[in-house]
């Protein structure tokens, strides 16, 4: 493999480095900016290089589930949400919360290395063979053999999660009066 | 540096930090969107784990790629969930501030 930078892999690596930036940055602003609005969309960006790192690990299918689902069902929801509900769209953080940020920030970061210093000092022993090349068409494959009953149950959660959204909304119209 | 896309490790640390900011928000947020857009990021670092151990460990490389889209479905289903409760909350409460949402004054 050569790695400089006027190369294909040197150029998909300073793609790749790109995708990490968006992925970290957008995180960073989704749990930091005091307006919810701005939240939201550092959330979608940190999910767009997330799909793109989807993409780097040899699957594309996922990478454009994540951007439908996410990028552009979760969040769409999210920001209708915000709408509804926010009427002045400021998340009052610092309202006599400094320990809880402080306390907040010093459990992320014990949480953050002491998470990374496992994944980065374990000796990780790959599979020996695969026994297949984790294509779409294998996918396919194995949603219909071995996780057909998982993918029937998915599909009735989705069902009760629809239905019992329109009842939590409906009694909350009937309860809440006029507005 | 360049050649970062291809180690396992990589992946590991955006992941773990994508689970620490999850948890930080989780921590320090006060509205109920704003805990429910750190439990995304929280979701999100777990899955970047599957698929990384998926991409350079697994025996199958079919496992990591639908664990993480059930994952996806698994989100889809929470937000809907919990955003139609934050709206009939809201219609309650007139607030989604959590530290409102009490009927007791003690």
């Amino acid at each position: 493999m050569n790695h400089t930078l006027y190369s294909a892999d040197g150029l998909a690596g300073l793609v790749f480095l790109g995708l990490v930036a968006a992925t970290v940055s957008g995180a960073l602003v989704a749990v930091i900016a005091k307006r919810l609005v701005r939240s939201v969309a550092g959330l979608s960006l940190s999910f767009t290089g997330l799909a793109g790192l989807y993409y780097f690990l040899n699957s594309p299918f996922v990478a454009m589930m994540e951007l439908l689902i996410y990028v552009g069902a979760v969040c769409v929801a999210i920001v209708f949400a915000i709408m509804l509900a926010e009427p002045h769209s400021e998340d009052k953080v610092g309202k006599g919360s400094g320990l809880g940020a402080l306390f907040g920030m010093i459990a992320g970061g014990l949480v953050f290395f002491g998470v990374a210093a496992v994944g980065a000092t374990t000796k990780w022993s790959a599979a020996k063979t695969k026994i297949n090349d984790g294509s779409l068409t294998e996918v396919g494959k194995s949603l219909l053999t071995s996780y057909s009953f998982v993918f029937e149950l998915i599909s009735v959660v989705l069902l009760v999660a629809i239905i019992g959204a329109l009842v939590l909304a409906h009694s909350g119209r009937n309860k809440g009066g006029d507005i | 540096m360049l050649a970062l896309s291809s180690q396992l490790n990589t992946y590991l640390v955006i992941g773990a930090f994508l689970f620490a900011a999850g948890f930080y928000g989780l921590v320090q947020r006060r509205s109920l969107i704003g805990m429910l857009i750190s439990s995304e990021l929280i979701l999100a670092g777990a899955s970047l784990n599957m698929m990384a151990f998926n991409r350079f460990l697994a025996p199958d490389p079919t496992v990591g790629q639908i664990f993480t889209l059930f994952i996806m479905g698994i989100a889809a289903a929470e937000a809907a969930i919990t955003l139609s409760i934050i709206i009939a909350v809201y219609r309650n409460y007139k607030s989604i501030d959590a530290e409102d949402l009490q009927d007791l004054q003690g």
